[in-house]
């Protein structure tokens, strides 16, 4: 497994911790749901980057009201066939607010990357067979967008109407 | 018709050097045949009983002359000479090669189309109503919308991976030619009291194992909010559609299960949420869509409809054409022809290369170049000069494309079934044949007046039985083809679902129960009435009792 972050090869600094087991004073910690809800207090005061693993079938709207306080949201997907964490990520950012790693984790392929980019995700534990390195030119594959996402990119139809704006394939928009 | 500008042309080329890659992938062995299914299912590419099959994306039904010619250029090339017209005004080849599919596909985005999106868990090719533009009882070119749904849609990063496919039909004509009550979304046109433009919204209409006449959830939504709308329904269903049972997973269920009322509320909800971003098209972009298709500049001198009845009157069997294959225009000096893909005996919907090649030739000539694709799994040439009707008509003659039984019993829809299909339980196509060769007399057919049968290999209903006014289903019992009949559905304006009228048949037997079924019909029928009529008249008794009575 090799995590991608911004498009590039990168160095996973954070470590999941088991309900149960102790949380580390330092470093990123990605605890379940149900503790961070138990123990919102202990972790957010903790000094340290704190992130909540969501479940697909738990909606995003759980963790509205935490979202300032969370700096990751580790996104899984059981099987890349099961889309819904592309509608979770998209409401984190746009609905929610949320300005932290939005990590996709689980069954991450290179052909879903792009996808998952436009909804919002900037980090990947990526799955795929091929080599990490050849799966970053997943994302420039597709130069065109026909709709509005998180990713802001300028869509088919505003290009047209303002002529002197070009494409970007940037996350920024 | 839309033209693709440098945008729309980039997207589709770059879609092809993708999958070239993601084939190259597959044959070095990086992916595994798991892994690439998505991928090519996103491209239209089947794993058949045979062989790979490609379906190409028509939108809207909608081809060029030059588009179609292509597609006869590709059926020589890289099929069989032949191709299969779908009932999502699609076209099928049966056996392409993998390794030469990516070649396939750049020779299709030479002429501004694509195979994106015609399978897989998506948003699929949007259907739209084969008259759009020029029946006279529509309030807009449903082809507008379909295409700023084809946009929307394409590549949508939210939605590709949906609980199950999801199917878009849109029509702006008060008949419905385009069953948009059996899709997942249907969208149906119309003003409100203000003449204002919007769209009635169906959702959870459908086929397959469940069939469903979907509810209407907004009677009318403001055309400026559509794909804000669509946009909620989508997230609604992706984010709540069942994915435990790939037979429960279409939109239908969840509709059906969570109640209109609630899903209603549910979209509502949803919709409030988002109906003021950015999500619709910026001003500018709906009039640049709906200018490619503003009506023809229309010649309606001369004595059209003169020269046509006196063509008429002097060849009968081109008038029996004219009766049966060709619709009023709704312009002056006008005609919409239709072209039968159902020869008695032949298979329903295939064309060969040179047909393409002829249908083609004829567009260029006689119809501004262009050609429908109906989902009844015909092709329709949109505008023909009243008194050119008699020369196109001689044409397709040569071609065996002129058989006058539009909506007779032989025009029939029937998917592949058995004979390519890795799903299907029965065949489809030699009962179609057979059916059609039992009336082939024209006359008997025109006597029996309109009668929709359709044809499915399966539970999966790609044959749309369940809306035929005689429905056939074929299943697996044993071993054993058996075919279901259903009676009574519609797929029109006044939809509903066929009843299964008892026990199956075995395979050579069905023939005789549809000829039984017809002749007590017309033993039955009042004047006027068409087989759907008399049996919303009588019920299924005298049918029943004509199918298994004891006599």
């Amino acid at each position: 497994m090799a995590l991608i972050k911004d498009r590039e090869l990168s160095q996973d600094s954070w470590l999941y911790i088991e309900d149960g087991a102790p949380v580390p004073s330092a470093g990123g910690a990605i605890v379940s749901l149900e503790r961070w809800q138990a123990e919102r207090d202990q972790l957010s005061g903790r000094n340290a980057p704190i992130g909540v693993r969501l479940d697909a079938d738990t909606a995003p709207e759980s963790l509205a009201v935490d979202i300032d306080r969370l700096d990751l949201i580790a996104v899984p997907f059981d099987h890349f066939k099961d889309g819904r964490g592309y509608s979770t990520g998209r409401l984190l950012r746009e609905r929610f607010g949320f300005t932290g790693e939005l990590r996709a984790v689980g069954d991450v392929l290179r052909d879903q990357l792009a996808f998952l980019e436009r909804c919002g995700f900037d980090s990947f534990e990526y799955a795929g067979g091929t080599a990490a390195a050849d799966a970053l030119k997943a994302f420039d594959e597709i130069g065109v967008v026909y709709q509005t996402a998180t990713d802001r990119r300028q869509t088919a139809a505003a290009v047209r109407n303002h002529p002197s704006r070009a494409f970007s394939n940037g996350t920024s928009g | 018709m839309y033209i693709y500008d440098e945008i729309d042309q980039t997207l589709v080329d770059q879609r092809v050097n993708q999958f070239r890659d993601q084939v190259r992938r597959r044959i070095a062995g990086e992916l595994s045949e798991d892994e690439f299914k998505p991928l090519r299912l996103m491209n239209g590419v089947y794993l058949q009983l045979h062989a790979y099959m490609l379906r190409v994306a028509i939108p809207y039904g909608t081809l060029s002359a030059e588009q179609l010619r292509k597609l006869a250029w590709i059926a020589r090339k890289y099929d069989r000479g032949y191709g299969h017209f779908t009932t999502r005004q699609n076209l099928q080849y049966n056996w392409p090669k993998l390794e030469e599919l990516p070649d396939l596909l750049a020779e299709l985005a030479g002429v501004q189309m694509h195979a994106l999106q015609t399978s897989g868990n998506c948003i699929r090719n949007v259907t739209a109503d084969q008259y759009a533009g020029v029946a006279a009882d529509e309030v807009i070119d449903p082809r507008i919308h379909a295409e700023i749904i084809r946009q929307w849609s394409t590549l949508h990063p939210e939605f590709t991976f949906l609980p199950r496919k999801f199917k878009i039909a849109v029509t702006g004509a008060e008949t419905d030619r385009a069953a948009v009550k059996v899709h997942d979304i249907g969208l149906i046109a119309k003003r409100d009291a203000a003449g204002e433009l919007g769209f009635e919204v169906i959702v959870g209409g459908g086929q397959g194992r469940t069939p469903m006449v979907g509810p209407t959830i907004r009677d009318f939504l403001p055309e400026k909010y559509l794909l804000s709308y669509l946009e909620a329904v989508l997230r609604v269903y992706n984010r709540l559609g069942r994915r435990d049972n790939m037979y429960k997973a279409r939109i239908k269920i969840q509709v059906h299960e969570t109640g209109a009322e609630k899903f209603t509320e549910m979209v509502e909800r949803e919709w409030e949420q988002i109906r003021d971003t950015a999500v619709e098209l910026p001003a500018g972009e709906r009039e640049r869509i709906a200018a490619f298709f503003n009506p023809p500049l229309y010649d309606a001198t001369g004595d059209g409809a003169e020269i046509l009845a006196r063509d008429v009157a002097g060849d009968a069997d081109f008038a029996r054409w004219v009766s049966t294959n060709v619709a009023a225009h709704k312009a002056d000096g006008y005609a919409i022809a239709n072209i039968s893909l159902k020869p008695i005996g032949g298979v329903p919907g295939d064309a060969s290369a040179e047909q393409m090649d002829a249908v083609a030739a004829l567009a260029e000539r006689f119809s501004l170049s262009e050609i429908r694709v109906t989902h009844e799994q015909n092709l329709v040439l949109p505008h023909v000069r009243q008194d050119d009707l008699y020369a196109v008509w001689q044409t397709l003659k040569s071609y065996d494309l002129h058989t006058p039984n539009l909506g007779l019993v032989s025009d029939m829809i029937a998917c592949p079934g058995l004979d390519y299909c890795a799903l299907a339980n029965a065949r489809s196509i030699p009962l179609a044949q057979e059916i059609s060769q039992r009336f082939a007399d024209l006359d008997r057919q025109h006597d029996i007046g309109e009668l929709k049968l359709k044809i499915s290999g399966c539970i999966n209903a790609c044959g749309h039985h369940h809306v035929g006014h005689i429905g056939i289903l074929g299943v697996d019992r044993k071993g054993e083809e058996y075919y279901q009949i259903t009676l009574g559905g519609s797929g029109a304006e006044d939809a509903s679902l066929g009843d299964i009228i008892g026990p199956a048949f075995p395979y050579d037997r069905v023939v005789n129960a549809i000829e039984t079924l017809v002749d007590a019909y017309l033993g039955v029928r009042a004047d006027g009435e068409r087989f759907l009529d008399t049996y919303r008249r009588l019920g299924a008794d005298p049918f029943k009792e004509a199918l298994y009575g004891t006599h």
